[in-house]
């Protein structure tokens, strides 16, 4: 608590930017995992907002109303402070900036977070997904794929994870030599087997090939992914960045695979644009999301001139062109980057999500996110500044594969178990560090740092939860469950992501989706009441089950009540509030942050 | 004249038909009066029939004798055509372009079409304004129906009967009418119930250079007032343009003379500038090798965007107005037959829970659109893509319907009818069989003996079976005014008309018949333990579940 200097302050008011109609009077908490403000209304309501979650915060000119701090969260929610003092304001202002820039991964809240777990369940939750159980699903291993011990101990690549598979012909002395041929020693492995048609998709990293090096073990191992998928001659070799970058990259003696050195390989490069690129395009798009009431033209021009949905586009046709080449031609593809951290995730990520209907339920989502970003060292505390460190090491990487995943879910509203709440609570999760699975960068990281022992694992509460996160649409016997999807890329099938970027009211699709899953609700519990009448014939229960007022009327009740200024009160639960209430509150009443009133 | 005249080769054999997401067909291409027919001769089932009044624009090729003609259609469909024959393809053409653009309603496909069903319930005699009076007088007794323009005298472009405050004598409304563009004096859009506040519209006053005024006009709106109320003035074009309609004799309400009204003007564009913004859309859409900027910045050029905003925008101030203001409006802009329409009636849109059914909003355009005189034959003569000059088109009622279709979005529960309904009536009012858009005003309507020569959209439209397809299985009656966002995050691309014929709807059409099923399941089942229940003896409150049954049988 020694940067808390003023605990509680009164008399605050609260905006939020994008409603600046509706301000809320009450008084502000700083404890030291979360700001509170809790309303002087009867309702007392209570807004919680993780540290870990606050992007920036500002001090704005003094008015005579007070003095105003302007705080942004990671996921794009933005709020505005006024205090009455000037001293108050300096005080939380220093807080604030301390306290959502942590300097060692023990100050992150996961370490503290206790949610109401004995041991046992928390083991039993980070065991929730099996990583091998997923390979085995593909049919891994099998006679032409196996596991390497290549990688225990981290001794080959520190940022992979241990357990890693690699065509059986590819010897021990191939996946040495091959590594050493790699930017960072990650040497080309399996991510994804499709068993239609035995052809599959690995990952590395550039080769370091520069102008003329060479290394036979590394070609060896891709004539040896080659031959482990019998059908096909060739592989498709995909190089994630603009051709420009690659060729750039041999001057330093990295770059891509000679088509003269490697026999049987066919390149082709995506360009996706590196990580600057992206950061300052999510700023601008960011700052098009926070505009105040723009015109038409402000919102498009700004929208065109982030860049931001051709960036989004060249990753979803990436994923697309490595679905087409395993689903349709039959044939593996090597796919990288520089360090096959970022883009590679990405392109191999949502190429799973379009070949293989498992990836598009909700717990399969989970392994997908768990396999291609968390175990094969996607740097997440780097890329979403969880420490205070080079702004230059951080990206939205994967908040273009979550709407890569959204917007596929707008081409295919049936397709996905899950709905659109589910990827937000995600975006909210790699950014708040409430729990351990995306904290440092490498599995060999967080195995130094205990995290299984002395965090908790996300994926379990959300599975929890998982009643919040079904798309009522979703059927496991439906057509577009089944099967590859091929979506259409044509620039007009991109949007933008309204409850990302601009969280003014839940969307109407997240309302759509609520008042759909009522009315499955209420079928099941009137086929439940229709199955007990027939058993019992003459007995019934006159008030159970079926005069529950249909849902959805109200729902849009609540958004005609605040006209344009609507602010249902969950959006304003930007973190977590942890089970131990701070002691200065009183009779604080639980939130659950996943669940909207 | 003969239709045969214009007919130089009825029939081809061997044409081969190309459209979007069906699959290619060979058959015999004949041309009829009205329609561009094509049959498979497999089994003579027609595969297409299309109106020629919904061709906008043809494009011929020749690669040697083997012609293809385009067929670009109202509905924004491109179809084509490869015709074996230079000579066969080049009468066609011909024939086509002719028929396409007769000029003379009088030979317009509604006065020859015979419906193949039993009209039970007559569109045309659905909405009479006799019936929307008794309502209101049924809520207020400060208004009358007046009869001065019964012989569509006093305006041309006004029915026959208007409503009125009671106070003002039909003395009194000739003389407001030569102080208003085209003869077009206040009169009654819209009473809110609520409150009592109303919408009236009307045209722009013809103050002039000089500043003309006319009291009978001022007493006419000032008799819309309670006492000690200010009302307000919306005036749909700008200020700059506003005063630029004053040297051709046009004008606004000043100040001075008009002191218990406060004047806004809002910047809704007029009917070149909609055309140009529609044919840039549509361009836009149909480019499929645009890049994403590309695509982005001709979105942003074509404006069609932020029409449907500033058109919205007005509307909700309007309703706001009336609803939280407590304060009555007068609508215009020019001539008070385009954007004066579009506000009232989203205005009434947002404001009144009757005008989201379906017979409601099929009262409110009858009202606000075909008796209030905006002239659809004009304004729908020509789509996105006719290559002929332009005269007076625009798409000022589409607008409107993209509109109705953002407030829908945002409110997918609070509309009894989904979104074929209003592409449904986009398509008719561009081209149709039944009589209902056609003409300019309700004089031109009753001159053109419609309701005796042709057949009412309506009378098609209310059939159980036909309703069917239009009715939104999630709509539950709300009775609350809805504030739709005009946020420019919030308006989207309608693609159920701007990109339907570029990308397949297989996908959201399958989502859409999940949601009819997983609500159609749940009624059923509500029925059935209804039925148990009852069968026991027990009677038990139903509340919204039966009256949703009933829509749905209607």
């Amino acid at each position: 608590m020694d940067h808390i200097r003023t605990p509680k302050v009164e008399n605050v008011r609260w905006l939020d930017r994008l409603t600046p109609r509706r301000i809320a009077v009450g008084t502000l908490y700083l404890s030291s995992t979360h700001t509170i403000f809790v309303e002087n209304s009867d309702a007392r309501k209570e807004t919680w907002v993780l540290h870990s979650l606050v992007g920036s915060v500002e001090r704005l000119a003094g008015t005579p109303a007070g003095c105003p701090l302007l705080v942004r969260c990671k996921n794009f929610q933005v709020f505005q402070l006024l205090l009455p003092q000037e001293r108050d304001c300096a005080d939380v202002y220093a807080s604030l900036a301390h306290l959502s820039r942590p300097e060692r991964y023990g100050d992150l809240y996961c370490f503290s977070f206790q949610p109401n777990l004995d041991k046992e369940e928390r083991e039993r939750a980070w065991n929730f997904l099996d990583l091998l159980a997923d390979f085995s699903r593909m049919g891994i291993p099998s006679n032409l794929w196996h596991a390497t011990p290549a990688n225990h101990e981290y001794r080959v690549c520190d940022t992979y994870p241990s357990e890693l598979f690699v065509p059986k012909s590819a010897s021990p002395a191939v996946i040495v030599g091959s590594a050493k041929f790699r930017s960072r020693g990650r040497f080309p492995v399996l991510s994804y087997y499709h068993r239609d048609t035995s052809a599959a998709v690995c990952r590395s990293s550039q080769p370091l090939s520069g102008f003329s090096a060479r290394s036979l073990e590394d070609e060896q191992m891709l004539q040896a992914i080659m031959k482990s998928n019998p059908a096909s001659e060739y592989v498709y070799v995909v190089d994630t960045r603009p051709k420009l970058n690659a060729m750039a990259n041999r001057a330093a003696g990295k770059g891509y695979e000679s088509e003269d050195h490697y026999s049987n390989i066919r390149l082709h490069f995506v360009a996706i644009d590196n990580i600057h690129v992206m950061r300052s395009s999510q700023q601008k798009l960011a700052d098009v999301g926070d505009l105040r009431s723009p015109s038409m033209g402000d919102f498009l021009w700004g929208l065109e001139n982030s860049g931001w949905l051709k960036h989004i586009k060249a990753v979803l046709d990436a994923g697309v062109f490595i679905a087409k080449a395993v689903a349709e031609e039959g044939v593996s593809v090597l796919v990288h980057c520089s360090d096959g951290w970022d883009r590679t995730a990405q392109a191999c990520s949502v190429a799973s999500v379009l070949l293989d209907p498992y990836y598009r339920t909700l717990k399969g989502f989970m392994v997908l996110m768990e396999k291609d970003w968390v175990s094969f060292g996607h740097k997440f505390s780097h890329r979403y500044a969880h420490l205070d460190g080079d702004p230059r090491e951080v990206s939205p990487v994967l908040d273009q594969f979550l709407e890569c995943v959204w917007q596929l879910m707008e081409q295919f509203p049936c397709a996905f178990e899950f709905n659109e709440r589910f990827l937000l609570q995600l975006h909210t999760h790699v950014h708040s560090c409430q729990y351990g699975n995306f904290i440092g960068n490498s599995q060999k990281e967080r195995k130094e740092l205990r995290i299984r022992e002395r965090t908790h694992s996300v994926w379990h509460h959300l599975w929890e939860n998982r009643v919040e996160f079904i798309n009522p649409l979703y059927r496991v016997d439906h057509n577009q469950t089944q099967g590859v999807l091929r979506p259409v890329t044509t620039p007009y099938c991109f949007k933008f992501w309204k409850n990302m970027y601009s969280p003014v009211e839940r969307g109407v699709a997240m309302r759509l989706s609520d008042c759909l899953n009522a009315v499955r609700e209420e079928s099941q519990q009137l086929e439940e009441e229709l199955d007990a009448h027939q058993e019992v014939p003459r007995e019934t229960d006159a008030e159970q089950g079926i005069h529950t007022p249909t849902k959805h009327a109200c729902l849009e009740t609540t958004l005609a009540l605040y006209p344009h200024a609507t602010v249902p009160s969950h959006t304003h639960k930007l973190g977590q509030p942890s089970n131990i209430c701070p002691p200065f509150l009183k009779n604080p009443r639980v939130l659950k942050l996943v669940t909207p009133p | 004249m003969e239709f045969a005249e214009l007919i130089k080769t009825p029939r081809v054999d061997g044409v081969v038909l190309h459209r979007p997401f069906l699959p290619t067909v060979e058959g015999t291409l004949c041309l009829t009066g009205h329609h561009l027919i094509l049959s498979s001769r497999q089994d003579n089932t027609e595969e297409l029939w299309l109106l020629h009044a919904n061709i906008d624009a043809i494009e011929k090729r020749f690669i040697g004798s083997l012609g293809t003609i385009i067929v670009k259609c109202k509905d924004l469909r491109i179809i084509q055509l490869d015709i074996p024959g230079m000579e066969e393809c080049l009468n066609i053409a011909n024939s086509i372009e002719a028929l396409s653009t007769l000029d003379s309603v009088s030979l317009m496909y509604p006065f020859f079409y015979r419906p193949m069903f039993e009209v039970i319930e007559d569109g045309w005699n659905l909405f009479l304004p006799e019936e929307a009076f008794k309502e209101l007088e049924s809520m207020t007794d400060e208004w009358r129906l007046s009869e001065v323009n019964k012989d569509f005298s006093i305006c041309p472009s006004y029915p026959a009967l208007v409503t009125v405050p009671k106070d003002i004598d039909d003395d009194s409304l000739c003389k407001a009418a030569t102080f208003r563009h085209g003869g077009r004096f206040p009169v009654l859009s819209y009473y809110h119930k609520k409150n009592g506040m109303v919408i009236m519209r009307a045209s722009q006053p013809l103050t002039g250079t000089s500043g003309r005024r006319c009291k009978e006009d001022e007493k006419l709106i000032n008799a819309t007032l309670r006492a000690g109320k200010r009302g307000y003035i919306i005036d749909t074009r700008t200020i700059a343009v506003a005063q630029q309609a004053k040297a051709r004799g046009g004008g606004f309400e000043q100040e001075a003379n008009y002191p218990q009204w406060r004047r806004i003007h809002k910047a809704i564009e007029r009917t070149n500038i909609l055309q140009e913004s529609l044919i840039k859309i549509v361009e836009a859409c149909n480019d499929h090798s645009n890049s994403m900027d590309r695509w982005l910045s001709k979105l942003e050029a074509s404006n069609w965007q932020s029409q449907v905003k500033e058109i919205l925008t007005t509307a909700c101030l309007a309703a706001q107005c009336i609803d939280r203001e407590g304060a009555s409006v007068l609508v215009h802009g020019t001539e008070g037959t385009d954007s004066t329409l579009q506000v009232t009636s989203l205005a009434q849109i947002i404001l009144e829970p009757a005008c989201r059914t379906v017979r409601g909003f099929q009262a409110l355009v009858e009202r606000e659109w075909l008796q209030a005189g905006h002239p659809f034959q004009q304004r729908c003569a020509q789509s996105a893509y006719s290559n002929e000059k332009l005269r007076s088109e625009a798409p000022v009622f589409l607008l409107f319907l993209d509109c109705v279709w953002q407030i829908l979005r945002q409110f997918p529960c609070s509309f009894q009818f989904n979104e074929h309904f209003l592409v449904m009536l986009f398509e008719h009012t561009y081209a149709s069989q039944f009589g209902t858009f056609l003409g300019t005003t309700a004089a031109e309507r009753v001159k053109l003996k419609l309701s005796q020569k042709t057949v009412s959209l309506w009378s098609w439209v209310n059939r159980p079976q036909e309703l069917e397809r239009f009715l939104n299985p999630l709509y539950e009656p709300n009775s609350l005014v809805i504030w739709p966002s005009v946020a420019p995050q919030s308006l989207l691309l309608w693609e159920g008309v701007f990109l339907r014929w570029n990308r397949s709807t297989k996908c959201l059409d399958e989502a859409y018949e999940e949601m009819v099923h997983i609500i159609e399941y749940n009624k059923e089942l509500q029925l059935k333990v209804w039925v148990r229940s009852s069968a026991a003896g027990q009677r038990r409150f139903m509340g919204p579940c039966i009256s949703h049954m009933h829509i749905l049988s209607l």
